[in-house]
């Protein structure tokens, strides 16, 4: 992969083909898990409110669940093809890793400043920390979702999350979570559209001035 | 989804520069975000192309659910403490419309692939052997209660019938018109009763008097009230719910 200090590099592939197949079926499959789940809520708020109905997926009951459960395999067999790549392939490593406490105070004072400089193909320390809760939420509301999909046959799951009611509540959370994450991506992109590009050719755009760094300011 | 591809500017309006290029694939991911808002209306009641995926999805996760079941492992069971008080009514309809039977006159029907197929009153049901048990009742809906059920064991009632138990199916239909059925690994299993009390007391109306499947390893509405008759088939019955779109083997 390259770096950033390479100057005038024509077209670097900075998301590999499998990435970018991977994030856009992944993009489609939480759209439909979210707004089914929130769907599934409505029929029996957790908490004191509800979802709007053009927020939802599904039209009644029995067709959100459908779509709950139908999304569900795509979602699982989607991320286990990412987590095996990222894992396999060295993609986590190369661009998660490391995250060094001292990086991510320096990115988040900078982020918040709106000096935090975007470099196409390289992490910053906040994005690192993102991506690498948005994968651990991923997990979570995956196994949350499990074992309240199956609180008897995966009962140990269950008691694992305290029990079936608690298991909903973490279920919203981590939903919540990926939510809000979700938020953050899509502001970044309309903050910086052209890292929108890349997600979908996997090039990163060329630019006049050789390097790449320093060149767009993210917030 | 399909409709994504109308979405797509035509090619003539297409020009080389990457900014122009860029500005439209964000525009179209914008685009297939409200094609996405019209797939809402697919609710598996209109017979589209996408409830058609919706319904082979449902018959996969039956199966996939029926790989997971395992028939000896048991759902847990809680103290007399933990039970839920008031017990949720849910039905189809209001609880003021339950069905009122009378238990002197009350005859349970079987038919299907069994010996036996003398209807049952409640005093011989009572004279069967019986068992209680504290689960949790987990709704479709997502809330869940806790409750006692009281009763004959299915498995003790389908072999006193002489049922087929090589038969995929059992069926039940309720004088509420509430019909559903199960797979019967689940009707074999040791928690599956065949409920004539709820806590100390025979079953009140609005629970299902006189008789109720009580299954703790599906979700509620696999859990038939006020059942008026029994039948063992390898056609799949369906159910009141499940002919609408719940998935049907709703394990838990």
């Amino acid at each position: 992969m390259a770096t950033a200090e390479q100057p005038r590099v024509r077209a670097r592939i900075i998301h590999p083909l499998l990435v970018r197949i991977v994030h856009w079926i992944n993009a489609f499959a939480i759209v439909c898990m979210v707004m089914s789940g929130w769907a599934i809520y409505n029929a029996s708020p957790l908490f004191g409110f509800d979802f709007p109905r053009w927020a939802t997926l599904g039209g009644w009951l029995g067709g959100a669940i459908a779509w709950h459960l139908a999304a569900m395999w795509l979602l699982v067999a989607n991320g286990l093809i990412y987590i095996g790549y990222g894992f396999l392939a060295g993609h986590f490593r190369r661009h998660f890793l490391p995250l060094r406490p001292r990086n991510l105070l320096r990115d988040t004072k900078d982020a918040l400043t709106f000096k935090l400089a975007h470099q196409p193909g390289i992490y910053n320390a906040v994005q690192r920390l993102m991506y690498i809760a948005v994968l651990l939420l991923g997990v979570l509301v995956v196994a949350s979702g499990l074992s309240i999909w199956k609180p008897v046959q995966l009962d140990a799951l269950a008691d694992l999350f305290g029990g079936y009611d608690t298991a909903r509540r973490v279920h919203f959370v981590a939903m919540a979570g990926i939510v809000a994450f979700v938020v953050v991506h899509l502001a970044l992109v309309l903050i910086v559209p052209s890292t929108l590009l890349p997600m979908l050719t996997g090039r990163a755009p060329r630019h006049a001035h050789g390097k790449t760094s320093k060149q767009e300011q993210q917030a | 989804m399909s409709d994504k591809k109308k979405d797509v500017p035509k090619n003539s309006e297409l020009q080389p520069e990457l900014v122009q290029l860029q500005r439209r694939l964000f525009l179209r991911s914008g685009l297939s975000l409200g094609a996405l808002s019209l797939l809402s209306g697919c609710n598996l009641q209109d017979g589209d192309q996408v409830d058609k995926v919706l319904w082979a999805m449902s018959r996969w996760n039956d199966r996939v659910q029926s790989m997971l079941f395992r028939p000896s492992h048991l759902a847990p069971t809680y103290p007399a403490s933990m039970i839920t008080k008031p017990f949720p009514f849910n039905a189809f309809y209001d609880a003021d419309s339950a069905p009122e039977i009378d238990g002197d006159t009350y005859k349970l029907e079987v038919s299907g692939l069994v010996r036996d197929k003398r209807s049952w009153n409640l005093a011989q049901l009572r004279a069967l052997p019986q068992a209680s048990q504290i689960t949790r009742h987990i709704c479709i809906e997502g809330w869940s209660a806790i409750g006692q059920w009281s009763g004959v064991p299915f498995r003790t009632f389908l072999a006193h019938i002489g049922a087929d138990t090589t038969a995929k199916y059992v069926g039940f239909k309720c004088a509420d018109r509430y019909y559903s059925s199960i797979d019967m690994a689940t009707a074999l299993h040791p928690q599956t009763i065949l409920a004539l009390d709820f806590g100390q007391e025979p079953l009140p109306t609005e629970y299902g008097y006189p008789l109720k499947l009580r299954v703790p390893t599906k979700l509620g509405f696999k859990n038939p009230k006020h059942i008026a008759a029994i039948f063992v088939t390898n056609e799949n019955p369906g159910g009141y719910w499940e002919d609408q779109g719940y998935n049907w083997f709703s394990g838990s």
